[in-house]
């Protein structure tokens, strides 16, 4: 191809050749050229317009926390990429491969503080796996080929590209035959040999061995492979938050999630455990607590394609780098035959029941903490939860996309994730709230026949249902929102009650009627205020040929439990046992 | 804490240096000194750097997870050459002239300007022959001084050749360098 192009064609079809569907994001001034260029390409190039650009960044993450590909946001210099920088630094905590497409200022009067000039390379650099500033359209078809690679291999992770306006229009000759010079980023996706030979001699001489399994698993694809490497030395496998999804809740090896509103069950294994395998997930201190406190027993494997978290927070006996698939793959060629694993099988099969008999004390009362005191209230969130669970089971085919607070912890502990990976989304690291319904407009793009449902807080809700417009404008209709509405910003006022003698600074929350606003947006939106009413709202969001919204009008005081005070060990929970 | 002496190559983009700084800020680790220069490959540069720091290994790894940082080492424990420059403008009337002039000597150091009440002396020699220098003279009275920060390279074959990482890129597509 030799003909002329603008830098803004440029960027188009270097999206395309990436295999780029689709953009969220809202115009203005210095990104116009890219506008202007798109129209030709709307074939191909799908643009979502959002209505803030928070909310585009949470629907490229949606969509590419749910496929893995990449997901592509554009905010216009200024004002509109300042928006971009909360789910910029979203994606980074998370490992989320990220596009954010910025206009720029003029190159003439970059530096001159310009109307709307912004320095947004300077703004990320901390939030960003990598960033560009491009002022010369000749650089335009290396720089979207490398930014991409970028986001996407090793541990992905966002990357913003800053472009002026004056390269966006400039017409030149492309030039596309290009080789990446990256001399300095070289993923190692392969582990050591002699790593993985020095793990599996550590769990054949464990007795209590437990693996934890993290974002790395899903984002990697290594789902079956945790499955069967699991089976094969009977380890019990832990789910983290962003780990919900790589290993099914219902396998008999499954034992839950750890951590601050982990189960009781869960965080005293790991208190017990001799040999600790974390594969894919980062001992973020919401997993380990006080951290001098955490396995105190355990050698640690860690895998991770990042080596800088690899002994951070936690001390490692054997460090792998690597992927994680990859990783599994290399330890099942190197497994012992069966018959060398008997031993270990016997010792494993007292280990789990050891860990099963302190479940059956402990998460039946806690999963339904307040049932008995529970009985007198109208609608306790949990029967909320418990309906949609059965819900799910029976219909299957959906995602969750959750936000942030008490609601997030219910779900992640009160639905049975047995979806397989990137059916639960949320966001963890950040705790972003009003991640929830943006995201889920990027999620219900990229799966069409999918129920998605959004699990979201009236705080969180306030926050970007904005986007509800988007979702009508787009004809999306398979995203169904359950609000877990209890008047407060409930985990902030949950520490409160919990610490500070129910000092309820700054957390009573008030809200429009969320039915209302819904039907304003033209959704359906439908109030819930009895535990007797809730399956039938369920079954009216199925049965509607559109977006709904549920307002759960739950019990406003109830608490997540069990719960690890923070900074405290793991082993001293705040439990309820009625 | 212990001070170490880090030395890294990195491809000379835009923006690398603030990138290297900020991490370094943003962890919570203090520089010392930073220096920078052109390596023997015209597209990588090349950084001494001196932290404080228990956690010397964690500021190795997350300095390589900036994307220009190609090599990364901390080489205090290794064979090196050190130095630094210093550059000294001292209060100097022509009653103690004759006395910083062989004191230079001593320490091997130039005179580089003379005024109607200064001296310009530069130095250059091992981070603490420069602190010894610098204490000496700073009886005269200094009225400014600039040192250049550490700069290190490890002896023998070992070392940080740049020429290793330079990738034959092949391509003919634009790549950014300097803008
Ligand atoms: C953007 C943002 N601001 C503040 C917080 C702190 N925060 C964490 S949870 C929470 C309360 C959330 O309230 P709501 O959305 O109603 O959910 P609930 O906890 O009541 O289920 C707050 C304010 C946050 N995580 N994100
Ligand atoms: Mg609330």
């Amino acid at each position: 191809m030799s003909e002329q192009m603008t830098g803004a064609q440029i960027m188009c079809e270097a999206l395309i050749r990436e295999g780029v569907e689709v953009m969220f994001g809202i115009p203005g001034g210095a990104i116009m050229p890219f506008y202007f260029a798109m129209w030709e390409y709307r074939d191909r190039l799908r643009h979502v317009l959002c209505r803030h650009e928070q909310g585009a960044g949470h629907a490229a993450e949606g969509y590419a926390r749910s496929t893995g590909r990449i997901g592509v946001c554009i905010g216009t210099s200024g004002p509109g990429v300042t928006n971009l920088v909360t789910p910029i630094a979203d994606a980074m905590m998370d490992s989320t491969p990220l596009l954010a497409i910025c206009g720029q200022v003029g190159s003439h009067v970059l530096g001159k503080d310009a109307f709307q000039e912004t320095d947004i390379t300077g703004i990320t650099m901390p939030i960003t796996k990598h960033n560009y500033l491009v002022k010369d359209a000749n650089e335009l078809p290396y720089v979207f080929k490398e930014a991409i690679h970028i986001a996407t291999t090793g541990r992905p992770g966002p990357v913003l590209i800053d472009i002026t306006k004056d390269a966006m229009q400039k017409s030149i000759v492309p030039n596309w035959d290009i080789k990446l010079n990256l001399p300095g980023y070289k993923p190692t996706y392969q582990p050591n040999r002699k790593q993985i030979r020095e793990a599996l001699k550590l769990l054949l001489q464990a007795k209590k061995p437990l693996i934890i399994a993290g974002n790395g698993v899903i984002m990697s694809g290594a789902a079956d492979e945790l499955r069967h490497f699991a089976e094969k030395l009977r380890i019990p496998v832990i789910t983290t938050l962003h780990g919900i999804g790589s290993f099914p809740e219902e396998h008999p090896l499954s034992i839950g999630m750890p951590g601050m509103h982990g189960w009781v069950h869960v965080n005293r294994a790991i208190q017990t455990c001799d040999v600790l395998f974390n594969i894919g997930g980062r001992f973020d201190d919401r997993v380990t607590g006080k951290a001098s406190t955490f396995a105190p027993n355990a050698k640690v494997i860690h895998v991770d394609i990042d080596p800088s978290e690899i002994g951070k927070n936690v001390k490692v006996t054997v460090p792998i780098v690597g992927d994680a698939r990859a990783t599994l793959l290399a330890l099942l060629e190197e497994m012992p035959a069966r018959e060398e694993l008997a031993d270990l099988h016997s010792a494993a099969s007292d280990w789990m029941e050891h860990i099963r008999e302190m479940q059956d004390k402990h998460q039946g009362k806690q999963q339904y903490v307040n049932r008995a005191d529970t009985l007198h209230m109208t609608l306790p969130p949990h029967d909320v939860y418990e309906k949609i669970n059965q819900t799910l089971a029976l219909r299957g085919n959906y995602r969750v996309v959750s936000d942030v607070g008490q609601h997030q912890m219910w779900a992640a502990q009160l639905l049975d994730w047995n979806a397989g990976p990137r059916t639960h989304i949320t966001s963890g690291g950040a705790a972003t709230m009003g991640f929830s319904v943006p995201a889920s407009l990027g999620v219900a793009i990229a799966h069409p026949d999918e129920t998605i449902w959004v699990i979201c807080g009236d705080g969180g809700f306030q926050m970007t249902n904005q986007e509800m417009a988007t979702i009508h404008q787009e004809g999306i209709k398979n995203i169904k929102v359950a609000i877990i509405n209890n008047g407060y910003l409930g985990m902030v006022r949950q520490w409160q009650e919990l610490f500070e003698n129910k000092r309820y600074s700054g957390t009573p929350l008030s809200g429009p009627d969320f039915a209302k606003l819904a039907e304003a947006y033209h959704w359906k939106g439908l109030t819930v205020e009895h535990s007797d009413q809730v399956q039938a709202a369920i079954d009216e969001a199925y049965a509607t040929d559109g977006p709904v919204l549920i307002d759960f009008r739950v019990e406003r005081e109830v608490n997540v439990f069990p719960m690890v005070p923070q900074n405290s060990s793991i082993g001293d929970m705040i439990t309820v046992d009625p | 804490m212990k001070k170490h002496t880090i030395v890294a190559l990195v491809q000379d983009r835009p923006g690398v240096l603030t990138r290297v700084a900020g991490l370094i800020r943003r962890r919570g680790y203090n520089i010392e000194s930073l220096a920078v220069g052109h390596s023997e490959q015209p597209e990588i540069s090349r950084l001494t750097l001196v932290i404080e720091s228990d956690h010397v290994e964690q500021v190795v790894k997350q300095l390589y997870r900036l994307i220009e940082v190609i090599k990364v080492s901390d080489v205090t424990d290794d064979p090196i050459v050190e130095r630094e420059m210093v550059v000294l403008k001292l209060h100097a009337p022509s009653s103690v002239r004759h006395e910083i002039v062989s004191m230079s000597g001593v320490f091997e150091a130039k005179i580089v300007d003379v005024g109607a009440s200064t001296m310009i002396v530069e130095m250059t020699g091992t981070p603490s022959k420069v602190e010894n220098f610098i204490e000496v003279v700073r009886g005269y009275g200094i009225k400014e001084m600039m040192r250049t920060g550490r700069i290190a390279m490890v002896r023998g074959a070992r070392g940080h050749n740049a020429s290793e990482y330079v990738e034959n890129a092949n391509g003919s597509g634009v790549v950014p360098t300097l803008n």
